[in-house]
């Protein structure tokens, strides 16, 4: 306990006066910021979150311009440059890019510089060539945009689809609601791969039947959060308020409700990404991909697979591609749900 | 009347984002057998710290920086003294929490497990201090369910806590503190989240069995009300540290510290018919990571000395039982009188013969 | 709690016979079901409808069809194995697929738990920092990933296991194809046990059952794992979802005799008998572990067992 002697070294005699300060109990603000700078804020500081945007940005660019880069085309056979393991000339010394071969079959390694072998010492193919003689470089990159192009098609049917029902459902509540939950509920009954398996069985596989599925499987999850979050809002004070002024159902839902679930919106569109994106090349391995000649990485993944323990390259860079894919797009979306909410669960 | 409690120096502080937050700076306390003690402050004045300080219930966070809690309590006719903070968290476990001093907290619909039954939430305890059998525990289970006044005992021992109401939800809480016969019952505002009408029948409830079973009990709160109703003995907390301290007499009617007054003027009051507004004492509870030089409360004061600002006030002595932390004691200080309106509202009380609720 | 399972069951009901009306509507649609082919004269197309009950009203056509899928009576496989009943191939089939589906999500869950409950106790340590990254890998990588490769580098170049299934050493065959398929299931409970018992650590009633004194293995073994254990029960369904995804490409690439590899050779052969099929057995056995893990739920937790008994 301190004595009153301790204290009285500071205060002298003349600081006995009343003090009568005018700014009593003015709040204190401290670093007052809005939202989104907040938002941000904490986005930058997680490591994860943005290394995955930087692997999804270096991604993107590589789509658009590696084919270039590599001075092939996805499509062009070569039939005397078949199965070359990756080679860029003049990095001879370096693991992987060498050129060289090694069969393992035999039980002892046997290694063979496949570039010397054919006398192509110049010819650079940085992640080898297919079967058919194709520079996987540029098919591993022209197959990374249908991935992104299922990313796009992901975002816009969560934005359309699942968020527009989940307003609709939310804010409209009553009959309207129990009819389109009971949709709801008996779709996400349905294994999506069943939906997505069947529909693409009977219409032809490719871009557009691959949409159709996503079209019908990926605004679920959407369609919840929105709808709960909706739930929560309309019944609020300041929603209340614009209705007893008299606004119009679309003003309320676009001006009152839509900036407040924003947050939670992009997050769910992040997660839905990689759900999409892992549907497509799902289907791909099994043999509903888009259809040769044009590549996706779920293809590319599932004709190396054939190959496997003679030309191990062939898969690895498409599965490597994927999998930065993937765990980028997650990185970002776990990223962005702390940020927006740090208290949002998992879903 | 045998000392069963004394705090002495106690100072904690939290690891947060911003700093370093020093929530208990420097409390003394004692509290004596069969009595009730009531701590009053803000939320964030550190009252739940301390009380949690003493049950042991201290977050990863945490560290308490210095002080001792000294407990004195009768085994087989004999004092025995126990310092707490020497214990680790499993000794308090074994030894202490539950069996000695146990916990009512404020939420009710929350402090209880919702998978777990009435019943056996009420014998757990039992079964492993006194290693009562199963048959023992639901009998005393029983009887203590009775105690608090819940009906039909035999039924709601099997319900779940989300099927009763939570009024008797906080009786059972009550009831579980009191299982295992500890000597203090540390109530952390426990009818704030409460029905009015309900809460009067809580607290009726703790009197009533303190006069059963001489236990004595420190009340967390942040409403006076509940303070003139039920305490023998007030410490009104700000920023971490004891205020001002007193006999519930001494803390009503002889207040010293401008917050007590900044309190006591704030509290809603129907037999003074008083038609300007309710008093708020100005501004926001200090951020606690960056504490100002000088008294935390200053800056709230309309009695803040120039001496305020420069350095926090020591604990000046009124009466035996009454102590109070502010410049305005000090010899030096200029005569500064409590509020007028206060003043009067005191004359009122006085008069009225008894402490209005 | 009756009325609880009734309405659960109610859709799972709705939604099989949904399915199956689907199913009907494509088995119509199909091009080259042998009621399609061009070749055939009318007078065979008569035949042949009087003989599949063809020429009756489509709602009767549809209830023989709901008969016979529900008594499986799949038809017979065109490609695969030409006139084969479906049913008996399916019969030899389901109980690899499941075996290794059960291996995966208990080997998946049980460590899952292990490392989110660890996490959880030990906040910011070392240890929840791996955790963490081992659950993010998990969730984003495809299971196909880890498949291919184990079954490259343990299978092919260590060759410490079979590289593909043998029913000689089944034991051994499943290793690989089942610890591929638990990640994912190890990563979400991870994740969610961790989230949960985090939450439950703080609540208030940790904070009085600790209050009473009990031992720390009663209080986070009763009282914290089992609360926290109550929401991790509804990501079994999630999981089993991927699980059946999971499944079909594993087996492809371990060439396991399960239902997801006969799935993928039905769909490149065009087997479209065996394609629906499976499809409906997919979609049973998936509603059935929605049921399952929806009653379960029910189950365990008291506030939804005993939702509008009294109180």
């Amino acid at each position: 306990m301190m004595t009153a002697k301790q204290y009285a070294a500071s205060v002298e005699r003349e600081d006995f006066v009343l003090a009568n300060r005018h700014d009593l109990g003015v709040d204190k603000v401290y670093g007052s910021q809005s939202f989104w700078r907040d938002a941000l804020g904490r986005f930058v500081k997680n490591k994860g979150a943005v290394f995955g945007l930087v692997m999804i940005v270096l991604i993107v660019i590589m789509a658009f311009a590696g084919p270039a880069l590599s001075g092939y085309d996805y499509r062009t056979q070569d039939m005397a440059q078949r199965n070359l393991p990756p080679h860029v000339a003049g990095w001879e010394s370096v693991p992987f890019f060498s050129g060289v071969s090694t069969d393992y079959s035999s039980g002892t390694p046997v290694r063979t510089d496949m570039y010397e072998l054919k006398g192509i010492r110049d010819v650079t193919h940085i992640f080898g060539t297919d079967a058919l003689g194709r520079d996987q470089f540029a098919r591993v990159w022209t197959g990374t945009r249908v991935s992104l192009y299922v990313a796009l098609v992901a975002i816009l049917i969560d934005t359309f689809i699942g968020m527009s029902f989940g307003l609709v459902s939310g804010y409209f509540g009553g009959r309207v609601d129990f009819f389109l939950q009971r949709i709801v509920e008996i779709l996400s009954t349905i294994p999506t791969t069943v939906i997505v398996t069947l529909l693409i069985v009977v219409m032809k596989p490719g871009l557009a039947s691959i949409t159709i599925a996503l079209m019908i499987t990926e605004w679920i999850g959407m369609s919840r959060v929105t709808r709960a979050q909706t739930l929560r809002l309309k019944e609020q004070e300041f929603v209340l308020a614009s209705r007893t002024l008299g606004e119009s159902t679309p003003a309320i839902i676009f001006r009152e409700i839509l900036p407040n679930i924003f947050g939670q919106i992009i997050v769910m569109c992040m997660m839905t990404i990689p759900n999409a994106i892992f549907t497509e090349a799902f289907l791909a391995f099994i043999g509903l991909g888009i259809p040769a000649p044009l590549a996706s990485l779920g293809s590319l993944i599932s004709d190396g697979f054939k190959s496997m323990t003679m030309y191990p390259f062939l898969v690895a860079w498409p599965v490597i591609v994927l999998a930065l894919l993937m765990l980028s797009f997650n990185l970002m979306a776990d990223g962005l749900r702390d940020a927006f909410d740090p208290k949002m669960k998992e879903m | 009347m045998e000392k069963t409690l004394t705090i002495r120096d106690l100072s904690v502080s939290f690891q947060a984002t911003g700093g370093t937050v020093r929530a208990v700076r420097g409390v003394d306390l004692d509290l004596y057998q069969g009595e009730t003690l009531a701590i009053v402050g803000e939320s964030g004045s550190g009252k739940s710290v301390t009380v949690k300080a003493i049950m042991g219930i201290v977050s990863s966070n945490q560290t308490i920086d210095s002080g001792s809690i000294c407990y004195r309590f009768q085994q087989d006719g004999e004092w025995t003294e126990t310092e707490l903070l020497n214990l680790s968290r499993n000794e308090m476990r074994q030894k202490i929490n539950g069996t000695h001093i146990a916990m009512v907290f404020q939420d009710p619909m929350t402090s209880l497990d919702p998978t777990m039954s009435i019943g056996m939430q009420l014998m757990e305890g039992m079964m492993h201090h006194l290693h009562y059998s199963k048959a023992q525990a639901r009998e005393r289970a029983l009887e203590l369910l009775n105690m608090v006044g819940i009906t039909d005992a035999e039924k709601r021992m099997k319900n779940y806590p989300h099927q009763l109401s939570g009024g008797m939800r906080q009786r059972v809480v009550i009831a579980i503190a009191l299982s295992c016969r500890p000597d203090i019952l540390i109530c952390d505002e426990p009818t704030t989240a409460l029905d009015v009408t309900i809460q009067a029948k809580i607290l009726e409830l703790i009197q009533e069995i303190q006069k059963k079973t001489g236990i004595s009990v420190i009340y967390i709160t942040h409403d006076l009300g509940v303070v003139a109703k039920v305490a023998d003995y007030v410490a009104v907390m700000y920023a971490g540290r004891i205020v001002e301290k007193g006999t519930v007499e001494d803390i009503f009617y002889d207040p010293r510290h401008p917050y007590t007054w900044g309190l006591l003027s704030s509290m809603p009051d129907i037999s003074t018919d008083a038609p300007d507004r309710l008093y708020t004492i100005p501004g926001s509870p200090p951020n606690m990571v960056d504490l100002p030089a000088g008294d935390p409360f200053a800056p709230r004061n309309p009695f803040a000395l120039e001496a305020d600002f420069k350095a926090e006030p020591p604990t000046f002595q009124i009466s035996p039982t009454h102590y109070a932390a502010t410049w305005l004691l000090d010899d030096r200080a200029p005569q500064v009188e409590m509020p007028e309106s206060l003043r009067s509202r005191i004359q009122a009380m006085t008069e009225g013969g008894g402490v209005c609720v | 709690m009756l009325k609880y399972i009734a309405k659960r069951v109610m859709i799972s009901v709705i939604t099989i016979l949904i399915i199956l009306a689907a199913l009907f509507t494509m088995l119509h649609s199909m091009p080259g079901s042998p009621f399609n082919d061009e070749k055939i004269t009318e007078v065979q197309r008569a035949n042949l409808e009087a003989k599949y009950g063809l020429d009756q009203p489509l709602p009767v056509q549809f209830g023989n069809y709901l008969k016979a899928m529900l008594t499986g009576d799949f038809g017979v496989s065109y490609v695969i194995q030409k006139n084969m009943p479906i049913s008996e191939l399916l019969r030899a089939r389901i109980p690899v697929s499941i075996r290794i589906g059960l291996q995966a999500v208990i080997l998946g869950s049980v460590i899952g738990l292990l490392m989110g409950i660890l996490a959880a106790l030990k906040r910011n340590s070392p240890i929840d920092t791996s955790a963490t990254v081992i659950s993010v890998i998990g969730v984003a990588f495809p299971s196909y990933v880890f498949a291919m490769a184990m079954s490259y580098f343990i299978g092919f170049r260590l060759g410490w296991l079979p590289l593909l299934y043998s029913t000689t050493e089944a034991m051994r065959s499943t290793v690989m194809p089942t610890i591929s398929l638990s990640f994912f299931s190890m990563a979400t409970v991870a994740r969610f046990a961790r989230t949960e018992m985090v939450d439950v650590m703080g609540s208030d009633y940790m904070l009085l059952a600790d209050s009473k004194g009990i031992s720390s293995f009663r209080l986070l073994g009763v009282h914290g794992l089992r609360n926290a254990l109550i929401p991790i029960v509804t990501v079994l369904a999630p999981l089993t979802v991927e699980l059946m995804t999971g499944s079909l490409v594993v087996e492809q690439i371990f060439a396991i005799p399960g239902i997801g590899s006969l799935l993928v050779s039905a769909i490149q052969f065009n087997d479209y008998n065996v394609v629906l099929a499976v499809v409906f057995v997919y979609s049973v056995m998936f509603i059935a572990v929605m049921l399952a893990v929806d009653i379960l739920y029910g189950v365990i937790d008291p506030r939804i067992r005993l939702a509008k008994e009294d109180g």
